[in-house]
């Protein structure tokens, strides 16, 4: 009698203001070639956009809530019931998760540790669903695993990287 | 903040990384890679020794690393699967990732995955169970349930289960749920389930009333306890009574994750029966509904964001009960006024809240009382913004649906909102106008004043389906044929009318012209000379259109019957370039000298009614939304095709929210060219908001975001490694066809852009051609934007730049960049253009458009809008020495003149915006005569600089102008000259 469909977030994004992608996690099973198709059009249309413009836009069956943080957009694809403000501010917590974790965050940080990028993100959220969203508990799981660390060449991170130019 | 020294790092990891940053060519970076899978792959085989789990964990990074650039991986999976069975956590975790981003449906892997997951599940390790909990999300696949729903439930349910395990199972469950819900069996944990909603773990609640949720949905009645669980849960957080928030308090707002997902639960079900709990539910509401009216805790967007999330959730759970919230202020209290709002997220929320509202059988007073609000915002507030515009004609149609509403006034207000300078139609705007005017017409006059209205206003966006419609509406009905040529006839005395216009005045008066031809005002005389002082000034189609009004006059009017024949006989149309235009003449000229009265009247008799069909803008506006969006249409169908114009009105809310697929329609009119990214960038820190209401302005970075952008980011070299989408093309490829010459409007298109930088190229039915251009010394950068006018994908779109036969490369250099090959239905791609003047030349590059539309394959080659003129630099400079260089510049050769007629009104403003426009400075107090122009400036180009001098000498009442220009270059001078004559 109360046939609402559940909604469901169908892929998360992080690409450059360059049109590189950064990140993918993709919440239904979608198709390597879709997959491809799907992340060149939406990167057109949101690199389009100017800075004024509303965070949300109706792109095929879908709504985006995208959100540019420096050189870096981080753009979420939700269902029609979805709540797009709530799906905004989920971008920002997880913007402030790789700031604590990282201290200052920047695109390099994520080129570079991309597996920690997905390790926060898979503890903030699971099959699109947000699984806690207290920095505490999300980073406490995550710092546990470092402390799981092993031996193995342990190198500082190359930070002198940091401000040659972004491929 | 020192660096990651956090987690385990992988060196070679690192240095390939950088490597691969380091590429200075997409060749470069595929050569790396090329070489590191190489590298990896015998590895892998490497018989010698076996690889530790230190070097495994590292190749399979690398291997992701490979994969998330866009390259496909066909080996390691197996290596990954071996990392899952490592007791290394570490180890484990890169194992399950590389998994859940490339899975892979291999079931004999499937199954050696599971068997990993099975001993991590069982392993009793939080951490391990975790992993394997994310792994099954993941990858979500039939297989994974069969193996695992039947455990997951148990690991949730648990007594001994770690929070963060239970918190992973609930959403893990969820996600099989979803995809299989048979594999998910029912059973005593249910029960368990719905108290999760007490737990002590907020993570655990937030994360379980998911689960809860996609439950209760599918078996509302076995999981009705949970309503008022969800409720105390929900009063405990809004009324801030929990001792539990503060590490969930997010920007001074409780939970409003979880706050969100409680009331999406209650969505589920009707309004709570128990009087208590509907009374400690209500008291929720009103809670969350006042909050919204106290002043912010923060200035943050965050805290608003999250406030107004809870509020929007609220609302919707308001109109799901389907009456006015407890309070009676009215579910419209909230939406209306954040129409006044600043910010654009908002106003498009409260818009599209106000669609649901507006369609909801019981809220129909709380939105009469926010229409003017409404109107307001329509107005004034969102035009810039293609999504909130969107929104805004999607309320209008809800609102015009809605029994309380009035449809004329959001009508005429759209009418009045399209007039308004930053208020522009696009096609679907239009459209839909035109349908509303047709829908709720009270009587066709009116229906008659709207559409010409429509046209007047916005005839570049009207399409043939929006003009034919109102001329079948007219030649149906006679009671409506004497006011609309009359209308028409007036529409027409204005100075500059749209051509759309004259399209429609042209057929209205061909066909209805007598009825108004008593009043001496508009005798048949004065009715064919209006029409004919349009007639130069139209397109080919347009002026043929006329043609045949002129001959339908010749039998309504046989005294214009000399004037006409005089028309037709002119050179100018029995000799007409146009074929069409050049057969009607002569055909019609004959018609008219040869038949007989009876016979002339016969032929040009009155055009019978059209065949009541479909309307043709409903059947537009179907084409465009698909098929599968026609049923959001049906109910005007069949108001249009039982004739019944006055239609009844019937509200349909499951459509009127529906988001319509013209979106991309909307976007690629109403969004400015988007100009190249502006913004400041590189590794700053990523939590400075850009996108926040405050200045963009980011310290520490170049002193404008242009530069920042360059110095910072872009490599040295242009062609250099921003390479993964945009691979620069070498320019002057002709290739080995032949890409023929250029449209016959090429050249006047061209003359369009000597003056001027933006503006549409070049338009037909099925693309549109923008262009934005800027030019400095002797650089120039164009962006081309390239518009899918119809609703079927583009396919092999290749836009290239070519120089023709005089144009050598080393004259002009065009660098392009390539586009994608397919452009979607509606939608917008762009191009940018690197130029550089190397020397003077003559003729532009050429443009050349290929692309198959339908199957059929499309050409079009238009000319380049780059013209020497470009690469003007004004001189200031005082009369002494203009006249001096004028003198130094006197051989016969350096001096180019032209005397001509004044195509256009000879207004000195205009005049002077043009030369400015061409690039010249105009030089004030040098010319004894005031009414003359005078200029100067040097045309940069790489190989020489090219001094000019120019004189513009208008004589009013001649309507000529004698042109001068003197440069120290013979071909330039006639050039010049020649271009800048036609602009007159």
């Amino acid at each position: 009698p109360y046939p609402l469909p559940f909604p469901q977030m169908r892929f998360m994004l992080l690409f450059s203001r360059q049109g590189k992608l950064r990140l993918q996690k993709w919440y239904l099973a979608t198709s390597d070639k879709e997959r491809k198709k799907m992340v060149r059009e939406l990167m057109q249309v949101v690199l389009a956009r100017k800075p004024k413009m509303c965070s949300f836009l109706e792109w095929r069956d879908l709504k985006v809530v995208y959100k540019r943080y420096a050189s870096l957009y981080f753009c979420c694809a939700i269902e029609g019931q979805d709540n797009e403000l709530i799906t905004l501010e989920l971008i920002h917590r997880y913007v402030e998760l790789l700031d604590k974790y990282f201290g200052s965050v920047c695109e390099l940080d994520i080129i570079f540790n991309f597996e920690k990028a997905y390790f926060i993100l898979d503890e903030f959220l699971m099959g699109g669903d947000v699984q806690d969203t207290s920095k505490k508990s999300v980073l406490k799981a995550i710092e546990q695993a470092d402390l799981l660390q092993e031996e193995g060449p342990r190198v500082s991170h190359p930070r002198q990287i940091s401000f040659v130019p972004c491929f | 903040m020192p660096a990651v020294s956090k987690g385990d790092g992988m060196r070679g990891l690192a240095v390939f990384i950088s490597d691969i940053r380091n590429c200075k060519s997409k060749e470069a970076e595929i050569k790396r890679i090329n070489k590191e899978l190489a590298n990896i792959r015998s590895k892998f085989k490497g018989r010698d020794k076996a690889l530790d789990g230190y070097s495994k964990k590292k190749y399979v990074c690398k291997l992701l690393f490979i994969f998330l650039l866009g390259h496909d991986i066909d080996f390691g999976h197996m290596e990954a699967v071996n990392l899952l069975s490592s007791n290394k956590y570490t180890e484990k975790q890169i194992g399950y990732l590389f998994i859940s981003v490339l899975v892979n449906s291999n079931s004999e892997l499937i199954r050696l995955i599971n068997n990993a997951i099975k001993n991590d599940l069982a392993s009793r390790n939080p951490t391990f169970m975790c992993l394997a909990l994310h792994c099954i999300a993941n990858v979500g696949s039939r297989e994974m349930g069969e193996a695992f729903a039947a455990d997951i439930p148990r690991i949730l349910v648990a007594g001994d289960s770690m929070d963060s395990v239970k918190q992973s199972a609930a959403l893990c469950l969820l996600r099989l749920y979803k995809a299989s819900p048979d594999l998910v069996p029912m059973g005593e944990w249910t029960a368990r389930v719905v108290h999760l909603l007490n737990d002590q773990h907020m993570g655990v609640v937030t994360a379980a009333v998911s689960l809860i949720t996609c439950l209760c949905k599918k078996n509302p009645d076995d999981f009705k306890t949970c309503i008022s669980l969800a409720v105390s849960r929900l009063s405990r957080i809004v009324s801030s009574a929990s001792t539990d928030l503060q590490d969930y308090t997010y920007y001074f707002v409780p939970a409003p994750w979880l706050s969100v997902k409680l009331l999406r639960l209650l969505q589920c079900y009707p309004p709570p029966e128990d009087a208590a709990v509907k009374g400690r539910l209500v008291e929720c509401l009103e809670t969350v509904l006042n909050k919204a009216q106290e002043p912010p805790k923060s200035k943050k967007v965050q805290h608003s964001n999250a406030k107004n999330a809870i509020l929007f959730e609220t609302i919707s759970l308001i109109i799901h009960y389907d009456r006015c919230p407890p309070g009676g202020g009215g579910g419209g209290g909230g939406p209306g006024s954040f129409l006044q709002h600043r910010e654009t997220n908002l106003r498009y929320l409260a818009l599209e809240s106000m669609c649901t509202l507006a369609s909801s059988e019981f809220s129909h007073e709380a939105v009469k009382t926010h229409i003017d609000t409404v109107i307001n915002a329509l107005k004034t507030r969102l035009p810039k913004d293609p999504s909130c515009q969107l929104k805004c004609t999607g309320l209008s149609r809800a609102l015009s649906r809605s029994p309380v509403a009035q449809p004329f006034r959001v009508v005429r207000n759209l009418l009045t909102f399209g007039r308004t300078p930053e208020g522009r139609y696009s096609d679907p705007d239009v459209l839909k106008v035109a349908i509303l005017a047709e829908k709720y017409a009270v009587d066709y006059s009116w229906y008659v004043d709207t559409i010409l209205n429509l046209i007047r206003i916005a005839g570049d966006y009207v399409s043939e389906e929006v003009w034919y419609r109102v001329l079948q509406i007219v030649t149906n009905r006679d009671d409506v044929q004497g006011y609309a040529a009359k209308t028409v006839f007036e529409a027409l005395q204005a100075p500059a009318c749209h051509e759309n216009m004259v399209k429609v005045g042209g057929y209205i008066l061909g066909e209805f012209g007598n009825l108004i031809a008593g009043d001496p005002r508009s005798s048949p005389p004065v009715q064919f000379s209006l029409l004919h002082s349009k007639f130069h000034l139209c397109s080919v189609a347009t002026r043929a259109l006329l043609l045949s009004t002129y001959i339908k006059f010749i039998n309504l009017f046989p005294e214009t019957k000399a004037t006409i024949q005089g028309v037709l006989r002119a050179g100018s149309q029995l000799r007409n370039a146009d074929v069409e235009l050049q057969q009607r003449a002569v055909e019609y000229l004959t018609l008219s000298s040869v038949a007989s009265t009876d016979v002339l009247a016969t032929v040009l008799e009155e055009m019978p009614p059209f065949p009541e069909r479909e309307s043709s803008i409903l059947a537009k506006l179907k084409r465009k939304k698909g098929p599968g969006a026609a049923s959001a249409l049906d109910d005007g169908r069949r108001d249009a095709s039982s004739n019944d114009i006055n239609g009844g009105v019937e509200p349909t809310p499951s459509t009127v929210s529906t988001p319509s697929p013209s979106a991309d329609l909307l976007g690629l009119r109403a969004a400015p060219p988007p100009a190249a990214p502006q913004a400041p960038a590189g590794a700053g820190n990523l939590l400075v908001d850009v996108s926040s209401d405050g200045p963009v302005a980011q310290p520490g970075l170049g002193p404008t975001p242009e530069e920042a952008f360059l110095s910072e980011l872009e490599p040295p070299a242009p062609e250099s490694p921003m390479a993964l989408l945009a691979d620069p093309a070498p320019a002057a490829d002709p290739g080995p066809e032949d890409f023929g010459s250029p449209i016959p409007e090429a050249d006047e298109l061209l003359n369009k852009f000597v003056c001027k930088n933006n503006g549409v190229l070049f338009e037909n039915q099925l693309l549109q051609i923008g262009v934005k251009s800027e030019f400095r010394q002797n650089l120039g950068r164009m962006y081309l934007f390239y518009g899918n006018k119809t609703s079927v994908q583009f396919q092999s779109f290749t836009p290239t730049v070519v120089h023709p036969g005089d144009l050598q490369t080393a004259q002009l250099a065009v660098q392009t960049k390539r586009v994608a090959a397919q452009v979607d239905g509606g939608a917008q791609v762009q191009q940018v253009l690197n130029i550089e003047c190397l020397r003077d030349f003559l003729a532009p590059p050429l443009l050349s458009v290929r692309f198959r539309y339908g199957g059929a394959p499309q050409s079009l080659t238009l000319k380049l809008p780059v013209t020497i003129n470009k690469f003007f630099q004004p001189t200031e400079m005082a009369a002494q020495d203009f006249f001096q260089r004028w003198k130094q510049l006197s051989l016969p050769q350096q001096e180019a003149q032209k005397i001509f007629k004044a195509t256009h009104p000879m207004d000195a403003e205009v005049t002077k915006a043009k030369l400015l426009g061409f690039g010249s400075a105009l030089l004030d107090n040098v010319d004894p005569n005031p009414e003359n122009f005078v200029g100067a400036g040097i045309i940069q180009t790489k190989a020489l600089q090219v001094g000019c001098l120019l004189r513009l000498e208008p004589n009013a009442q001649a309507q000529m102008y004698r042109l001068t220009l003197r440069t120290s270059k013979e071909p330039v001078s006639r050039h010049l000259c020649e271009l800048l004559a036609q602009q007159f």
